[in-house]
């Protein structure tokens, strides 16, 4: 018999030569069938087996007294206090996406809510961070305005039917995204320490229980597709993008959480990426047990599916648990109750290995930890980061036009109201939401007890493309501070590494730094990383993304109300926290003036000092505390201009009066850290925490009615109305995915 | 007075119900499962937010088949207290209780927000304790909540008096503006928008309670001003 497994087979596999010699080595000298190929195709794929990026991500923190569950598992777990904890992860579902933007991002929220609550934990809130190309852009746009909606209305249609509220985000253009969009979705849910689950298969002869939807043959191959470049080709493969049922995802939730209850399971996993094979073989390598199943009894959606095929496909909305030997019947009837299909499928053995059964006869044999652990590791070669922007910033003089660069940057897709993307969200759905889309932090209570969870989410591409790695530090600082902006502390993180191909030794060097930048930055900010995902080769037709971390921080708010963003009374003094940080040319390259006044990229991401942040943002948080400030908005993109008007659209103005020798572009969009604005009845308090925390804290004005007015001694660089701010601001997405309409 | 909370598979704003109702108006209230007949002697009916068997052929057009309506009918025929909040309205005008349909919101895209509802009467049991031509703000959550009646419909609907809210700047694409209507007997109440989500001060707004209110004032035929401990805050 010739061999069916040729070299054109293994390419088409994306198992380079030396990786195949490993896999016949490890199955004892012997070659593998077909659908062993596939299966150690999709296990030693980049997205299952972080084969690039382990060697690095092994630098992050991942400890903390309030860690109770760490990396590995399928989500991190949180202590939070009164016998609860929280759960949670970002994941990305880039690729998809690209190619079928609704059912790309419907699915990804699909995913990551079943990461949650395949740990027992019911989720509680979604947050996104999506990047597109230029909604402008004469060529790509009216692409990519079909991709942004057909995203938004993806993570709408799943989270809204679901029940959970989709709390907030980001939403950034860059034309980098043009043929490769960002969808990194989020997810928390909360439980009691008790009802902690794990994807553990444990006790041998333990049945092993298929429940949720029917195999089909769709997304076949989905995890390797997510870990290629894209091509022309590509589109051709919509048919790897699966189809989300949001409806069939929340009586999976509410069954399993009620089959939980039962006592009956010992051990849950989802079934994600690579599907059956990856639950499997997770399940059986954490346990250090073997998993026998035959795939007869595999509830299919169609006839004639290969057990390659059934092994290997991504058809949603499917779970894998073992369940006590004897107590099937008690977890069958929960399922019954919801109208879900439950099989028994296998049974853990003492083997340790992943033996599937087709009508009986063995179709593969493959030890759980080959699949699970043993897949190669690459260090891959890094030079210098890539970057081709210059060091050096242009010669400009704006500072007669800072009030129409203002408008101009208020009405930018970057900087303009997401309401057009947030209304489409049900972000109230379980009235837990204290502060929802468009604040700095999103702020969810937890029922029955005095806590709330505070959650944010940030990424920027150019400050990370100036410098992965203080640009990555950058973010979490930002993060941290949108967080303590609210008065919460924050206590861990999650991330989502998106790069571009990680053979290229100048992007491999982009995510090496941004690796240890993120990890020195949440050593410094004691938020450590519970767990996250890593996307790689986000790279069309050989054009890569600006290096694009994600950052989820998430921290506890022990006050009822957290601190509102907006102004709301006149009359109040107005404080810049932090003070008004170094702006010079070099740090201003990477600024949204930059981009959208300018159209330059240049030097590098503003300057940070972690221990002076730290002490900001302590500050803060016990102002917060005692009840001080009656308003606070972080300063971030767009400098202190944009975040003084943003602190306005609630209605109550602002008179700022500055005495400063700073040229005025750079006083008024500059983007130091470090700085929090906060009006407050209560100066002298203020003066004295700030003092206590050694940071700097200038009095720069007080809230007045209607308008807003920034002077620097006596130049008038602001006087406006706050109506004639928020009308291009509101209206300008809308305005922007509909040019005909507004043409 | 206790209230039902319908749960269908697809429920989703069940707990809110049940909280606003136990916990911010301390009152009584119970599930019910939707696989079930039995109502279970509460004095009202919820019939919920959500998406009750995923609404993917047309909303509610299952669920008025599920054996908990058919009691529900029975219940509404009787005179007993049912209170449709969004899903819940579509799934009542599915089952005939009340008239119209609710269809793709005009801009075809989900709304969530904050509206300002007026209150157009203050002859049923739903907004005996508001004053006619207030404002309430109350969060709308939805993508087919249009309101569609023929012209006959809406003329009889409002020559007696049963448009119980109207948007004041319509979200939706509704005819005449309708954000709530009431069955020919008045015990039947059908809305968009979700009281049940404005009884927190935490979460905005507190004027749903005026809904539940209400009830309880209908309920005792005299007015009973809640004590502030029932508006618990957390």
């Amino acid at each position: 018999m010739t061999s069916l497994i040729t070299d054109e087979v293994i390419a088409a596999h994306q198992l380079t030569p030396s990786e195949y010699v490993k896999i016949v080595e490890l199955l004892g000298n012997r070659e593998p069938t077909l659908t062993e190929l596939g299966i150690f195709s999709v296990m030693w794929s980049e997205h299952c087996s972080y084969k690039s990026s382990r060697v690095h991500l092994r630098k992050l923190p991942t400890r903390s007294k309030l860690v109770l569950v760490g990396p590995g598992e399928n989500a991190g777990i949180i202590d939070i206090g009164d016998n609860m904890a929280i759960a949670f992860k970002i994941e990305s579902h880039n690729h998809p996406s690209f190619i079928e933007p609704f059912q790309g991002a419907a699915t990804g929220v699909g995913g990551i809510l079943r990461d949650i609550f395949t740990m027992g934990a019911r989720p509680i809130a979604v947050m996104d961070a999506i990047r597109f190309g230029r909604l402008d852009d004469p060529e790509t746009g009216a692409r990519n305005r079909r991709i942004l909606e057909g995203v938004v209305s993806g993570i709408a249609h799943y989270g809204n039917c679901f029940g959970v509220p989709t709390v907030g985000g980001e939403c950034v253009f860059e034309s980098g995204y043009d043929g490769n969009p960002l969808v990194n979705v989020f997810a928390l849910g909360v439980f009691k320490h008790d009802e902690i689950f794990f994807g553990r298969a444990t006790g041998i002869g333990n049945p092993v229980i298929y429940v949720g939807s029917k195999t089909g043959r769709d997304g076949i191959h989905g995890a390797s597709m997510a870990s290629a470049e894209f091509t022309e080709e590509s589109k051709q493969k919509r048919p790897n993008v699966q189809v989300g049922d949001p409806f069939l995802e929340k009586l999976l939730l509410e069954a399993c959480i009620e089959a939980m209850k039962t006592g009956a399971i010992v051990g849950i996993q989802d079934m994600g990426a690579a599907g059956l094979t990856c639950s499997t073989c997770e399940m059986g390598s954490r346990a250090g047990t073997g998993v026998e199943i035959d795939l007869m009894h595999v509830p299919q959606r169609e006839p004639g599916m290969t057990p390659y095929e059934i092994m290997l496909s991504e058809s949603q909305e499917r779970m894998l648990l073992v369940a006590e030997k004897g107590r099937e019947e008690e977890v069958f009837r929960v399922f019954r109750k919801w109208g879900l299909d439950a099989a028994t499928i296998g049974v853990v053995t003492d083997d340790g290995l992943l033996r599937v059964k087709d009508h009986g006869k063995v179709v593969a044999e493959i030890s759980n930890r080959a699949l699970a652990d043993e897949a190669p590791i690459y260090n891959r070669p890094y030079s210098k980061p890539l970057r081709t922007a210059p060091m050096d910033g242009p010669v400009f003089d704006r500072a007669s036009t800072v009030q129409a660069d203002l408008k101009k940057l208020l009405s930018s897709a970057d900087l303009c109201s997401k309401r057009w993307i947030w209304q489409q969200y049900d972000y109230q759905v379980r009235t837990n939401t204290l502060a929802g889309p468009g604040s700095d932090a999103a702020i969810v209570r937890i029922k029955g007890t005095g806590t709330s969870i505070a959650m944010s989410l940030d990424g920027n591409g150019r400050y990370c493309y100036l410098d992965p790695r203080e640009g990555t530090k950058l973010l979490v600082a930002e993060c941290c501070r949108n967080l303590s902006v609210s008065g919460a502390q924050p206590v861990a993180a999650t991330n989502n590494l998106n790069f571009g191909n990680p053979e290229r030794p100048e992007i491999m060097a982009q995510l090496v730094e941004s690796i240890e930048g993120l990890s020195e930055a949440c050593i410094a900010f004691e938020t450590p990383i519970t767990g996250g995902n890593v996307s790689l080769y986000n790279e069309t037709l050989g054009e890569g993304i600006f290096p694009t971390p994600v950052i989820g921080i998430v921290g506890l708010l022990k006050t009822a109300q957290p601190v509102p963003n907006t102004f709301s009374k006149a009359g109040e003094a107005i404080f810049l926290l932090g003070g008004f940080g170094e702006g010079d040319l070099t740090h201003f390259g990477g600024t949204q003036y930059a981009k959208q006044i300018l159209d330059q990229l240049w030097g590098l991401p503003p300057k940070l000092d972690i221990d002076y942040e730290k002490r900001v943002q302590a500050a803060m948080r016990e102002i917060a505390n005692q009840g001080l400030a009656s308003a606070a908005h972080d300063l971030s993109d767009g400098g202190l201009a944009v975040a003084v008007v943003e602190a306005c659209f609630g209605g109550t103005g602002a008179k700022i009066e500055i005495e400063s020798s700073e040229r005025p572009e750079f006083l008024l969009f500059h983007e130091a850290p470090s700085r929090i604005l906060v009006s407050t009845t209560h100066a002298a308090e203020i003066k004295k925490i700030a003092a206590d925390f050694r940071v700097e804290c200038p009095r720069i004005g007080a809230t007045m009615k209607e308008r807003v007015q920034i002077r620097n001694g006596a130049v008038n660089l602001v006087d406006v109305s706050i109506d004639d701010l928020r009308e291009p601001w509101d209206t300008s997405l809308p305005r922007l995915l509909n040019p005909e309409a507004h043409a | 007075m206790k209230f039902g909370v319908v749960v269908f598979p697809g429920s989703n704003c069940d707990h809110d119900a049940f909280y606003a109702v136990t916990e911010n108006l301390g009152l009584k209230a119970e599930f019910l499962w939707h696989d079930s007949e039995s109502l279970s002697n509460c004095d009202a009916v919820i019939v919920p937010g959500g998406f009750s068997y995923g609404d993917y052929l047309r909303c509610g057009a299952i669920a008025k088949f599920s054996p908990v309506m058919r009691s529900i009918r029975r219940c509404a025929s009787d005179g007993g207290i049912v209170l449709g909040v969004c899903n819940g309205f579509q799934i009542l005008t599915e089952a005939g209780l009340l008239p119209g349909a609710l269809i793709r919101n005009a801009g075809l895209k989900f709304i969530c927000r904050e509206v300002a509802l007026r209150v157009e009467t203050t002859d049923s049991p739903f907004t005996c304790a508001a004053k006619k031509g207030s404002i309430l703000r109350f969060p709308i959550a939805h993508g087919e909540g249009c309101y569609t009646a023929d012209a006959r419909a809406l003329d009889e609907l409002e020559a007696e008096d049963r448009v119980v809210f109207r948007y004041v700047d319509n979200p939706n694409g509704s005819q005449r503006s309708i954000a709530g209507i009431l069955s020919k007997g008045r015990n039947v109440i059908g809305l968009m928008p979700h009281p049940e989500r404005a009884c927190d001060p935490l979460m905005g707004s507190t004027d749903g309670l005026t809904v539940f209110r209400s009830l309880l004032e209908s309920a005792s035929r005299v007015l009973t001003p809640l004590a502030d401990a029932h508006l618990t805050t957390v």
